[in-house]
C-alpha cells in the first residue's frame, strides 16, 4: 500500500530511513541537507523511529562514527553535503575498503571556493573513485526509493559496499512534491532484517582496517574492485524486484523520447527532467532528440550506455562539475566508454548549472540549437564549453 | 593464515582484508628492520627485567632457564630502549653487518 502525500523531499528521504528502520543515524547538519537530519532527530526523539541517533562535532566524526556502528553490524545512516563530504572524505574511502553498506544520502552542492551553499556535482565527483555504489535521482520520488533500495543493494551478502544516494541541493532537497510513501510492511518484506558477513563481536574476533604489506595492498585493491563491478546484477535485481512493487521500474540509463532520435541529451540528476521539457518541445517542433538519464555512476553501467546509444549519431553531455584541465567528468566517462565503438556518435560537452545557475527547459534548447552549430563545424574533444558564461 | 601472504590471491582475501586469524602478527618479521642489534654482557645483567617491561614490542620473552632476558632477534626492531633503560648498561647495540 502506498499514499500519495505532499512533502518536502528532505522529509521523504527522512521517511525512507525511517521505513529501513535503520539502527544507527549520525549525520551532521549543512545545507542543504539540514532537513533530513533534523526530521531524523525528531524520529527518534518522539519514539518513531527505534535507533541511536548519535550528535558529533563534525562530518569527519559522523563518518567515523557510521564506520564504527556499521562495523559491530548496525543498519547506518549519514548524509551530508559540500565542505561536509570534502571533510569527511578519508573516511569515505576507508567505508568502501572495508566493505561496509552504509547508506550515505549527498545533496549535492558546490565546493568551495567561491562558498556557495548552491548546487552543482563538484562534491560527488571528488569522491568518484571512493569506491562506493554511486546513484543519481532525478525528483523526489527516486530521492524516496533509492534510500530504500540503497540499503537492499548494499547489505547483499555478493554486495557488501556503501552507498550514496545523489539528489541535487535545493533542486529536490527543499522541494515540496507529491510522494508516493509506502507501508512499512511492506518496506520490511523488499528489504529484510540485516545479517551482516562479519561483524566486530567478542564472540568471534576480527580485526578490521589493519594495514597492507605492498605484496597484499594490489590483491586488497583488486578484490574491493571485482566487489563493486559484481554489484551491477544486485542492482538490477533491486530495481526489479522495486518495480514489481510499485510499478516504478528503475534502470541505471533511463532514457526518454528516445527511440530513434538522431540526438541525445545526456544527464546526472534533475537536469533528466528538465531536459525532458525541452526534449518535449524540440520535438513538437520537428527535432529528432531524446535524454539519457544516467541513474548509475559507479559501478558504471557500461554495457546499458552503449546499448542505449546505439545508432545515435550525436550526444550532448550535460555535466554539473569541473574537471579542471579535462572537461566535464561525465563527458570523460562517456568517451572512455565509447572509445572502442565502431560507429561512435559526435560528442559536444556543455557544463552548466554550477553553484546554483538555474538551468531551465529554454536553456537545453540553445545547448541543443549550439550544439547542432559544433557538430556542423566537427566537435572536438578539447571543445567543453562553459554553458551561459559571460563573456 | 593457511598461504604465505606473498601466495596470497585476491580470491583468498576476506571481505575488506578483515583478519579473522588472532593474533596472526606473531607471524609478521619486524626483526628486518633493524640496523642494530641488542647483545647482552651476562656479567653485567642482574636478571631486573626492566629490558623486558620496556620494550615496545615484547621481543624479550620471558627470562631463560638462567633467569637471563634474551632479546628474540625475530621481533626486535633494534630501537634500543633496552640498552637505555639497562641500570647496569649490560646491553649495548651492535650493528648489523651481514
Amino acid at each position: 500500500m502506498e499514499e500519495r502525500k505532499g512533502m518536502e523531499v528532505s522529509i521523504a528521504v527522512a521517511e525512507a530511513v525511517k521505513l529501513s528502520d535503520v539502527d544507527v543515524v549520525c549525520a551532521y547538519p549543512i545545507t542543504p541537507q539540514t532537513h533530513i537530519v533534523e526530521h531524523l532527530s525528531e524520529f527518534v526523539a518522539d519514539g518513531d523511529l527505534d535507533a541511536e541517533f548519535i550528535p558529533v562535532e563534525s562530518e569527519h566524526s559522523a563518518m567515523a562514527v557510521s564506520v564504527g556502528s556499521s562495523a559491530v553490524g548496525a543498519r547506518t545512516f549519514t548524509c551530508t553535503a559540500s565542505q561536509g563530504l570534502a571533510l569527511m572524505s578519508e573516511i569515505v574511502y576507508l567505508t568502501a575498503s572495508l566493505r561496509l553498506p552504509i547508506v550515505m544520502t549527498l545533496m549535492n552542492r558546490s565546493l568551495s571556493g567561491p562558498l556557495s551553499i548552491w548546487n552543482d556535482h563538484s562534491d560527488v565527483m571528488s569522491v568518484r573513485d571512493c569506491g562506493w555504489i554511486q546513484l543519481f535521482c532525478e525528483n523526489g520520488q527516486e530521492m524516496f526509493d533509492f534510500n530504500i533500495m540503497a540499503y537492499r543493494i548494499g547489505e547483499d551478502k555478493d554486495v557488501q559496499l556503501p552507498v550514496m544516494v545523489n539528489g541535487d541541493g535545493f533542486i529536490l532537497s527543499h522541494m515540496i512534491e507529491p510522494i508516493k510513501i509506502m507501508d512499512a510492511e511492506t518496506v520490511k518484506k523488499y528489504l529484510p532484517t540485516y545479517v551482516p558477513q562479519q561483524r566486530l563481536h567478542p564472540d568471534k574476533p576480527i580485526t578490521m582496517g589493519c594495514f597492507a604489506m605492498p605484496n597484499l595492498f594490489s590483491e586488497s585493491k583488486k578484490s574491493q574492485e571485482a566487489a563493486l563491478i559484481n554489484s551491477l546484477p544486485t542492482i538490477k535485481k533491486a530495481f526489479d524486484e522495486w518495480g514489481k512493487l510499485t510499478g516504478r521500474q528503475y534502470k541505471t540509463v533511463e532514457s526518454y523520447k528516445s527511440d530513434g532520435a538522431k540526438t541525445l541529451f545526456v544527464t546526472m540528476g534533475s537536469f533528466g527532467e528538465t531536459a525532458s521539457v525541452a526534449v518535449d518541445e524540440l520535438q513538437a517542433a520537428g527535432e529528432s532528440v531524446g535524454v539519457l538519464k544516467l541513474r548509475l555512476w559507479r559501478p558504471f553501467p557500461f554495457d546499458d550506455f552503449r546499448k542505449a546509444v546505439e545508432g545515435v549519431e550525436k550526444l550532448i553531455v550535460v555535466d554539473r562539475a569541473v574537471s579542471f584541465g579535462a572537461g566535464g567528468p561525465v563527458a570523460s566517462q562517456l568517451r572512455s566508454a565509447l572509445y572502442d565503438e565502431p560507429n561512435k556518435p559526435q560528442m559536444t560537452n556543455m557544463i552548466a548549472g554550477l553553484g546554483g545557475r538555474d538551468v531551465g527547459p529554454h536553456d537545453f534548447v540553445s545547448m541543443y540549437n549550439m550544439s547542432q552549430d559544433m557538430f556542423k563545424k566537427g566537435a572536438k574533444e578539447e571543445n567543453f564549453h562553459f554553458y551561459g558564461v559571460r563573456e | 593464515m593457511a598461504k604465505a601472504a606473498d601466495e596470497l590471491t585476491w580470491q583468498d582475501l576476506e571481505v575488506g582484508c578483515a583478519v579473522s586469524e588472532p593474533g596472526n602478527a606473531r607471524s609478521y618479521r619486524t626483526g628486518d628492520w633493524k640496523t642494530f642489534r641488542p647483545v647482552l654482557d651476562k656479567e653485567k645483567c642482574i636478571q631486573c627485567g626492566i629490558c623486558h617491561l620496556y620494550c615496545p614490542e615484547r621481543a624479550y620473552p620471558e627470562p631463560n632457564e638462567d633467569g637471563h632476558f634474551i632479546a628474540d632477534l625475530y621481533f626486535c626492531k633494534g630501537c634500543g630502549i633496552c640498552a637505555y633503560e639497562c641500570p647496569t648498561q649490560a646491553i649495548s647495540m651492535v650493528e648489523e653487518e651481514e
